[in-house]
């Protein structure tokens, strides 16, 4: 094998090679309109913007073949050689250097920005910008729906005449049914018969307590006998608009929490273990005389029993959180709730 | 020109299938230079007194890797669903489970792999964690592989936290509201973490796909970026001699004649054995 020497082809295309250069023209970007224009008028109306984009494409299309042969076809070519705009000498510009004073090398502003440096910083900057648009709504569609549209639900537990006075039922009934089993939720309820308010005023009063744990979320569990034979009321299994729901007649002589053993009085307030606060209430409304369920507030403590109690409400916080002292500070924000 | 015997019909057999060997290899090199890659990274020197204990690093990716095995091929079998099936009124998901722990020929064997391999990955992480610490080789020039690593470790966590949900049965359940009442217990920014978690308010079934585009997509992904990072330092930095080492640590041995060039400047690359055997005979071809 001979060691490689520049065949005399490739010499002569290498000294001919600028001469190949196509001159700089706008013909092809009229004929990538043209194409654009078709495509869409594909989707919008075939006929008549496809037509005009077609016509478009084929005339610039012309015109870019006719540029990029006229070498071959023996015509002349006219090659303007990129200049940039000549400045006098003055301020903030560099003399040409003395040994090239006879080229004549036009003095360069110091702060010009130079072709390359513009081009670094188009793409650069497309990038980001192509970068953002693909970012937000992607980030957005990510993040934003744990946040939107969180819809009340409202659950119906029956009329109030499944409840008698004074006595405590575990009710289990289903919140979202579109969601279904998984959204099965526990309350401790107990009808503290109608309370008259200082303008005279008769209403229901209902002590209705989450079963999520102000600790971290477990499911607690009312400490005492359950059933017909102990409390003396039958247990209900009613069907609503929400679906299955079941009343179990307990003694509760409060709240016990398997996970960590938080515990709590017959009210909610606690009493031992890990947990911060009072058990969540459920807000609550009569309609039809039908018992009907709202979202749940958070409770710091409850001071009295029954329809006496005064309740110290707050907007609901998750398990866990203060909602009194300066432990709450610490959660300025909640994330919206229904 | 020295007269040379001509090859007997074995060495031209042998001959042939060296070149059918090296071919494609060779292929492979002159376009990508992989084959010298793989060859520096996996003949490189390393201190004399190596111990069993640096091994396990690697018995670390391996965990790793066989997880992402069985990950992807309970995958084609796991579907994501907290919809009741109507036919037998349980969850969809906890159904595949099932049927991949008692349908699926071997299922038991691959989901027994992912589940305690989990276990596994986690424990040579940490057995690493302290070799690495006890021998030092957390310290200059390595800091950032150490903090490369915990983050390793993090992200193996999130897998640990994000995969336990997945059998939607009532411990995955439980043991999900706690972690993420957990998160939601962070000052400030918590309670808006465990929402993003959640998915929402509570949870269901938006919760288990969330959680399952987090295990198999988002923190493998993460875990794969910065494993080829870790392991790009280790190669870069060179592995750590024992403490009780008798050369100081760092230290090369004794310096070479040619000076040591950066990896693949002086490594010449491999000719193809045909083309060595042709040069060595010159005018035997124009």
């Amino acid at each position: 094998m001979e060691p490689e020497q520049p065949s005399p082809d490739t010499e002569h295309e290498s000294l001919h090679e600028e001469q190949h250069l196509p001159p700089p023209t706008l013909w092809p970007i009229g004929f990538a309109i043209g194409i654009v224009v078709v495509l869409v008028g594909l989707v919008i109306n075939p006929e008549l913007i496809s037509s005009i984009g077609a016509v478009i494409a084929i005339v610039f299309g012309f015109l870019w073949a006719r540029d990029a042969t006229a070498e071959l076809r023996g015509q002349p070519l006219v090659v303007e050689p990129e200049r940039r705009e000549m400045r006098e000498a003055g301020e903030g510009m560099t003399a040409p250097p003395a040994d090239q004073q006879g080229v004549a090398l036009p003095p360069v502003p110091e702060t010009a920005v130079t072709r390359s440096r513009f081009l670094e910083g188009a793409t650069l900057g497309l990038g980001g910008v192509i970068g953002g648009l693909i970012t937000v709504p992607v980030a957005g569609f990510a993040l934003l729906p744990s946040f939107l549209s969180q819809k009340q639900h409202k659950v119906d537990l029956g009329p109030l005449s499944t409840f008698p006075l004074n006595k405590w039922y575990i009710a289990t009934f289903t919140v979202d049914p579109m969601q279904g089993e998984v959204s099965r939720r526990t309350a401790f309820i107990r009808n503290n018969g109608t309370v008259t308010d200082s303008k005279g005023n008769a209403s229901p009063s209902f002590t209705i307590i989450s079963n999520r744990c102000a600790h971290l979320g477990c499911p607690v569990q009312a400490n005492g006998p359950t059933g017909q034979k102990f409390t003396g009321n039958p247990s209900i299994t009613e069907h609503t608009d929400n679906g299955r729901v079941d009343l179990e007649s307990v003694l509760p002589a409060g709240y016990g929490c398997p996970c960590h053993g938080g515990q709590y009085d017959p009210e909610g307030n606690r009493i031992a273990g890990p947990p911060v606060r009072a058990l969540d209430r459920y807000a609550f409304e009569v309609d039809n005389g039908r018992l009907i369920l709202l979202s749940t507030y958070s409770v710091a403590k409850v001071v009295g029993t029954g329809a006496q109690a005064k309740i110290y409400k707050y907007k609901q916080a998750g398990p866990g959180q203060h909602v009194d002292g300066p432990e709450q500070w610490f959660y300025p924000l909640q994330p919206p709730h229904h | 020109m020295a007269v040379r015997r001509k090859p007997t019909k074995a060495e031209l057999r042998r001959q042939r299938m060296e070149e059918l060997v090296n071919f494609p290899l060779d292929w492979l090199e002159e376009r990508s230079g992989l084959i010298g890659g793989v060859r520096y990274f996996l003949f490189r020197n390393v201190p004399a007194d190596v111990n069993w204990m640096q091994t396990l690093g690697s018995a670390a990716l391996t965990a790793f890797l066989v997880q992402a095995i069985t990950g992807v091929i309970l995958a084609m079998y796991y579907v994501p669903s907290a919809a009741t099936d109507p036919a037998t009124g349980k969850p969809v998901a906890w159904e595949s489970i099932v049927n991949i722990s008692d349908g699926v020929f071997m299922g038991w064997l691959v989901r027994g792999m992912h589940r305690w391999g989990a276990s596994v990955f986690i424990i040579l992480m940490f057995l690493h964690m302290g070799r690495v610490f006890l021998f030092g080789a957390y310290k200059y020039p390595r800091e950032l592989n150490w903090i490369i690593g915990v983050l390793i470790l993090v992200m193996g966590m999130m897998e640990g936290f994000t995969g336990y949900l997945l059998p939607w049965d009532q411990t995955a359940y439980w043991a999900t509201v706690v972690g993420i009442n957990l998160n939601g217990t962070a000052p400030f920014l918590g309670p808006w973490l465990a929402q993003f978690l959640r998915g929402g308010q509570e949870i269901g079934g938006e919760t288990l796909t969330r959680f399952y585009s987090l295990h198999m997509l988002v923190i493998p992904g993460a875990i794969m970026a910065l494993i080829g990072l870790h392991l790009y330092l280790v190669i870069r930095l060179g592995v750590t001699s024992p403490p009780w080492s008798k050369d100081a640590a760092g230290m090369e041995p004794e310096q070479e004649e040619e000076p040591r060039l950066r990896p693949g400047l002086t490594r010449p690359v491999p000719r193809p054995a045909g083309a060595s055997a042709l040069q060595a005979e010159p005018g035997g071809r124009e």
